[in-house]
């Protein structure tokens, strides 16, 4: 195992309380940082090389150093748990085993931007984790780690849990916003961005858990030091919630540019494919990244090993590579059939599609229609074409990424996997599947 | 529904705290974890006489409400029983056998995804990840998460519900006293 700096007192006993949490270490990074002028603390964080751990892995230190700072204006820091990509799991694992590492990043955080009032928006289904974040938050209040003169530093912060209701689209920034705003999630148009109009139109940095919570290590041990961890511009360590067809899922803590290989197949990571099967493909960052076969994925088309780190895993491209995304690692075995798992992606998105933009709202349906026709039997040569055609004319047309993140599944499958598509449709009475018809039936009729 | 809407006194009390979270005039933030709240207490849905009540506590506009209880999938339009099994459909849990456990629930309950069985007190819906994929398949019940879920384990948990509301042991947003 490599340094775990997030995940490191994870199972010692009772951690989710206050005091254990202290008797780890647990508040030091907030006692150094208020210390600490607040530029010096972004200086921290914009040295440690930090990239959004969300998935779209922009450096956090740039992002703070967008913040407009109007005055007396207030300005928010909002937390993004509202992890709801297919895959990912870990943000719920942290927030529940280990609740104080978050709200301590919260707090130096919050000092770090200058702002008063921070906001964790936490996802409706998360319920027993939002009681369990309220009771932490409480107890950082009665010991003085939040409400006014903080450790008698002069700052001032109230940290409240916002819960959300059940909507994948509030993952993203702008959509959290209007939800936070207690409106439909639908993302706005940017520019402004939320740095400069944000929540209720003030200065807002909304950042994933994971980023938060990473603000702790990276104040205990200097920005550089951080930095020394991992490879190139991928710094530090990341958590992957690996799932599907493996050994051993679970949450992992593992320093970028970790060999592919070994995640996959080292008993102290995945362990390898579960019943002996063999491997065929992997969604390496969330549902939304780009499919990748078994030998695209543990060597580039360079033929060099590939890394788990953002540069390696996008080596080559959406032609032969994905992205490190948000870790939301899925693996499939030989038995997984990649054109139902695409189309179970595809109704995902369908069904969260927020409606604003036609290309996505339309586009995401037509693609589900034709791969149920596929499924079924019914399907003919040119659907396959016609599915590439629809979701290249999504990719890059919407306002937020969801288009893209419905498209590029579609793009890759086809791309990597064209064969499985035609045998669907060349060979139907062989390779259709039964369940199929019902599981279509039983959606379309509860759609009703 | 015949009886006035109005919440307890107790709720009433949680809900000027929620809206004290945000800032002045900024209140309609508080309309998600409110209408948790209604949804709670009255029967698990939001009927429009529930929505207008919580508009007219904000003080904005029915509509308002109404396109955002629409909005959002946790939010039930329509009356369900007294224990909601939201079993996942996405991905992870699709690929290990969800699909197998829908069947397997909609038989012994003899109903389809999205109705409610007879005697009130089941309804299945069928749902988007959950976030625990490294234990699918999963299946929620009130604020329960039930992992590693096999057919044999479906007909236990089933089995325990049915002898108690599980909406009133499991779904509670109030057992935490919030700031």
């Amino acid at each position: 195992m490599g340094k775990q700096l997030l995940l490191e007192n994870i199972n010692v006993p009772g951690i989710e309380t206050l005091s254990v949490y202290r008797a780890n270490g647990g508040y030091k990074a907030l006692e150094k940082a208020l210390k600490m002028q607040q530029s010096e603390v972004v200086d921290e964080v914009k040295k440690s090389g930090l990239r959004g751990r969300g998935g779209a892995g922009f450096p956090t230190g740039m992002k703070w150093g967008f913040i407009a700072k109007p005055e007396g204006v207030p300005r928010h820091l909002v937390c993004n748990a509202d992890e709801s990509e297919p895959g990912t799991f870990k943000d719920r694992y942290l927030m529940q085993h280990n609740p104080h590492l978050l709200i301590e990043g919260m707090i130096l955080s919050s000092y770090a931007l200058g702002a008063n009032t921070s906001y964790i928006y936490i996802r409706g289904e998360l319920l027993y984790v939002y009681h369990i974040l309220e009771k932490a938050i409480q107890a950082a209040y009665d010991a003085g780690f939040l409400g006014d003169n903080i450790l008698g530093s002069g700052f001032n912060l109230n940290l409240y849990c916002h819960l959300g209701a059940g909507a994948y689209i509030c993952g993203e920034e702008t959509a959290l916003i209007e939800s936070l705003e207690g409106k439909r999630g639908n993302p706005r148009i940017k520019p402004p961005f939320p740095a400069v109009s944000g929540v209720w139109g003030r200065p807002t940095v909304v950042n994933n858990v994971e980023t938060i919570a990473a603000t702790v290590p990276i104040i205990n041990m200097g920005g550089e030091e951080y930095a020394k961890i991992g490879v190139g511009k991928s710094t530090g360590t990341k958590l992957i919630s690996a799932c599907g067809h493996i050994n051993n899922p679970g949450v992992y803590e593992i320093e970028l540019g970790l060999s592919c290989e070994e995640f996959l197949f080292d008993d102290k990571y995945c362990g390898g494919i579960k019943n002996g099967k063999k491997f065929k493909a992997v969604v390496a960052g969330g549902s939304s990244v780009p499919i990748l076969p078994a030998d695209l994925f543990l060597k580039t088309a360079k033929g060099e090993p590939r890394l788990m780190s953002y540069e390696s895993l996008s080596d080559g491209g959406f032609i032969s590579g994905t992205m490190l995304g948000s870790g939301g690692f899925i693996v499939l075995d030989e038995t997984a059939s990649i054109v139902k798992n695409l189309w179970n992606f595809t109704r995902f998105y369908h069904h969260e599609s927020c409606g604003q933009c036609s290309p996505c709202r339309e586009g995401t349906g037509w693609m589900e229609k034709i791969l149920n026709r596929i499924l079924e039997g019914k399907g003919k040569q040119t659907d396959i074409d016609l599915l590439f055609d629809i979701q290249s004319k999504i990719d890059g047309k919407t306002i937020c990424p969801l288009g893209e993140a419905a498209a590029w599944p579609v793009a890759s499958a086809i791309r990597h996997f064209r064969k499985e598509f035609e045998e669907y449709v060349n060979k139907p009475e062989e390779i259709v599947d039964v369940k199929h018809y019902y599981a279509v039936n039983n959606l379309q009729q509860s759609a009703k | 529904m015949s009886k006035e809407i109005r919440f307890t006194d107790e709720t009433m009390a949680l809900v000027q705290k929620m809206i004290k979270r945000y800032p002045e005039g900024k209140h309609k933030s508080a309309l998600i974890p409110m209408l948790h709240l209604a949804q709670m207490e009255f029967d698990g849905w939001l009927d429009s006489p529930v929505m207008d009540y919580v508009a007219s506590i904000l003080k904005i506009q029915s509509i308002e409400v109404y396109e955002v209880a629409s909005f959002y999938s946790m939010f039930n339009l329509k009356p369900v029983g007294k224990c909601l099994i939201e079993v996942c459909r996405t991905g992870p849990c699709w690929l290990l056998g969800a699909e197998d456990l829908v069947k397997h629930i909609e038989k012994n309950l003899k109903i389809k995804d999205g109705e409610t069985t007879p005697d009130g007190m089941f309804t299945l819906k069928t749902v988007e990840c959950l976030a625990a994929c490294g234990t699918a398949p999963v299946i929620q019940v009130g604020e329960t998460y039930h992992e590693n879920m096999t057919c044999e384990s479906v007909d236990l948990l089933l089995g325990e519900y049915k002898i108690k509301d599980a909406r009133k042991t499991h779904y509670d947003i109030k057992h935490i006293s919030i700031k």
